[in-house]
């Protein structure tokens, strides 16, 4: 790893900033729903905060993001306001999408938010116009598309992978793999031991690294997003995980393997970088709980808020189907 | 229209073909805007400018970043083009054939239509997907259907099929304006028939119909390459005293109801016509509507005419069974306004 490609302390704190945000979030999101103040399907992405913290510190609010139903980490590190994500959590009008899309459909084009789809594969190739879009507009705009080890078998990373490489286009793939596809085990479904190698059938550049070690996911964030402004196209980059839950919250994760995920869960990355961070002088104990305690303030505040706010009115049910014709 | 539709009539100088006038829309936009894109497999000019030679020069004169070949992957194009327009871009995507649009369906229906809806209006995309289709040139079952119900049935497309020079220009320059994803159909037996010239930067709305014929005593609705089978079956009951009020919908979804409930009223009866099989149709839409709207006011029940629900057959004789012929049409009609329903 490049010394330029290592992140510095401010940095690290800024991680382990985003990491604590969303860690809080999925934590609340899953007592809230237990509590029974929630109904909705919720698909946890507890074990990989890593991922999208140590990328969007290398991003800007202008660069792109499509995301799919487990990318609520996504999306925060990216900087979706909490109380606009719950106020749609709790299908308010309050709601970045006034209630109509959900947790799994949030979109908040402010911070680059322009997609977040329910359709395993959906978010590369909408991606890859983005990209296309940044090179006419020479804008030097970059375009995420993150998904899992599943999304790797189905057609559109075929099709997008392709594409991408063949126009050079300024897209980042970020593969989380978190081992399961829906109940799936990895190797029952994916013909390679690498979703990286995969790069290789594209002419492009596929990283394997490891998602849970903020500092390895930083530069491997910002080598790809430096191709990309480059204009040295794509990268795919494998980032590997562990996702600490079952597919969606509620199942009995019967077929996950125990001791695999009883590892996962020792290895969870969010208490290591604490210690790491403080053994390394980056950052006090007592400023570490002080992110964290604002953190779970704000989150108090954010679903409070929503849950005090109006359902939409119903005459949000048949508007936002067309705009007006010109 | 000649019974071999690569035989047509030379164009008079105050007349193109649909070809030409597509080619002129897209010329024209482009033109106009430098955000509108056009994207599809073959579509530069090293490639020849398309399947139906629509684009050809477009990529000469605005460049290959603006008119881009595509591999054959119609995922990529429909989602470059979604991506392109939620980035401020109005992209055309061609899908060379409308079977192959079933490639793309996931991008076209849960993703372009809906994703104004599912983010309260945050988005929207603002695209054209052009497509090809239709039975005569004996390309078979998985070359010609009609799938104009498919993305009727979905809340946030539109749909729209010109039957002429003038409609194709003016429909695609508003399809292009329009800030919702429009899925415009052409139809490969139409493609070289000459008609009126447009004029530069002619509008056709979205969702009107023309009336293609006046008449009184029965509504034939219609649009694409049945306008002109309707036509000739106007002229045939003409001479058997039955004068039929052709209506071109132009705009499949959203339909114009108004034209079509006004010239009901008067006739009292109508016969729907369509090249795709009939089963849950766009007929069937428009029946139901008519029931439900001016049943007092019909004399007779509402016909449809069809293909067969079958696939579209290869071989001449089975190909032209398949699509609906004037004789259908006028024996359609003539029942209803005979009683003989």
């Amino acid at each position: 790893m490049a010394n330029s490609n290592q992140p510095d302390g401010p940095t690290q704190v800024e991680i382990f900033r985003r990491m604590a945000l969303l860690k809080a979030h999925d934590d609340r999101s899953r007592k809230v729903i237990l509590a029974g103040r929630l109904v909705t399907p919720y698909y946890s992405y507890r074990g990989q905060e890593v991922i999208p913290a140590a990328l969007s510190v290398n991003l800007t609010d202008e660069d792109y993001l499509c995301t799919i139903y487990r990318g609520i980490h996504d999306m925060l590190a990216k900087g979706l306001p909490l109380d606009l994500l719950w106020g749609e959590m709790a299908g308010r009008a309050t709601g970045t999408c006034k209630g109509k899309g959900g947790p799994i459909h949030l979109t908040y084009p402010a911070k680059g938010i322009m997609v977040t789809t329910g359709i395993v594969g959906g978010s590369m190739p909408i991606a890859n116009g983005l990209g296309w879009a940044s090179l006419l507009s020479k804008d030097g705009r970059v375009a995420v598309a993150s998904f899992g080890d599943g999304a790797s078998n189905i057609g559109a990373f075929h099709e997008s992978l392709n594409l991408a490489s063949l126009w050079r286009l300024p897209v980042i793939f970020l593969c989380q793999n978190n081992r399961y596809g829906e109940h799936t085990a990895y190797a029952k479904a994916t013909s390679v031991a690498r979703i990286s190698d995969r790069a290789a059938a594209y002419s492009m550049k596929g990283v394997h690294v490891d998602g849970n070690d903020p500092i390895a996911m930083y530069g491997a964030a910002r080598d790809a997003v430096e191709r990309a402004r480059a204009g040295d196209g794509p990268t795919l980059i494998e980032a590997m995980t562990f996702r600490f839950h079952g597919h969606v919250f509620g199942d009995d994760d019967h077929y996950m393997d125990k001791a695999l995920k009883a590892a996962a869960v020792a290895a969870d990355p969010y208490p290591a970088f604490r210690k790491q961070l403080i053994a390394g002088g980056l950052a006090s104990e007592a400023e570490l709980a002080g992110i964290e305690s604002s953190v779970e303030a704000a989150l108090d505040r954010a679903v409070a808020e929503a849950f005090d706010s109006p359902f939409p009115g119903l005459d949000e049910l048949t508007t936002d189907v067309y705009g007006a014709s010109v | 229209m000649s019974s071999d539709p690569r035989v047509q009539p030379k164009p008079t100088s105050d007349q193109i073909t649909i070809t030409s006038a597509l080619h002129q829309a897209l010329a024209d936009a482009m033109e106009a805007d430098p955000k509108v894109l056009v994207l599809g497999e073959d579509v530069a000019d090293p490639e020849g400018g398309g399947a139906g030679r629509v684009t050809k020069g477009l990529s000469t004169r605005f460049g290959e970043m603006r008119v881009r070949t595509t591999p054959i992957s119609e995922q990529a194009i429909i989602g470059a083009a979604i991506g392109a327009s939620l980035a401020g871009y109005k992209p055309v995507a061609e899908i060379m054939l409308m079977n192959f649009t079933a490639v793309a369906m996931d991008m076209i229906f849960n993703h372009a239509a809906k994703l104004r809806y599912m983010s309260g209006g945050q988005t929207h995309v603002p695209i054209v997907i052009r497509t090809m289709t239709g039975a005569g040139f004996s390309t078979a079952g998985q070359h010609a259907d009609f799938l104009e119900a498919w993305f009727a049935h979905a809340a946030g497309l539109k749909v729209v099929a010109p039957s002429t020079a003038a409609d194709a220009y003016g429909l695609l320059r508003s399809a292009i304006d329009d800030p919702d994803p429009v899925i415009f159909i052409e139809n490969l037996p139409l493609y070289w028939v000459p008609s009126l010239r447009p004029e530069k930067g002619h509008r056709v709305p979205l969702g009107k119909a023309r009336i293609a014929a006046e008449g009184h005593d029965v509504t034939i609705v219609t649009y694409s390459g049945m306008v002109a089978r309707s036509l000739t079956a106007a002229k045939a009951l003409a001479e058997q005293g039955v004068s039929a009020e052709i209506i071109d919908l132009r705009t499949i979804s959203p339909w114009d109801q108004e034209t079509v409930l006004t010239s009901v009223a008067k006739t009292g009866r109508c016969v729907i016509v369509h090249e795709a099989v009939g089963p849950f149709g766009a007929g069937a839409e428009i029946a139901a509507f008519l029931s439900e709207r001016c049943f007092g006011k019909l004399k007779a029940p509402v016909r449809r005419v069809t293909a067969p629900f079958t696939p579209v057959p290869f071989t001449k004789p089975l190909e032209s069974a398949f699509i609906p012929s004037p004789e259908r049409i006028a024996d359609a009609a003539v029942a209803l306004v005979k009683g003989m329903h």
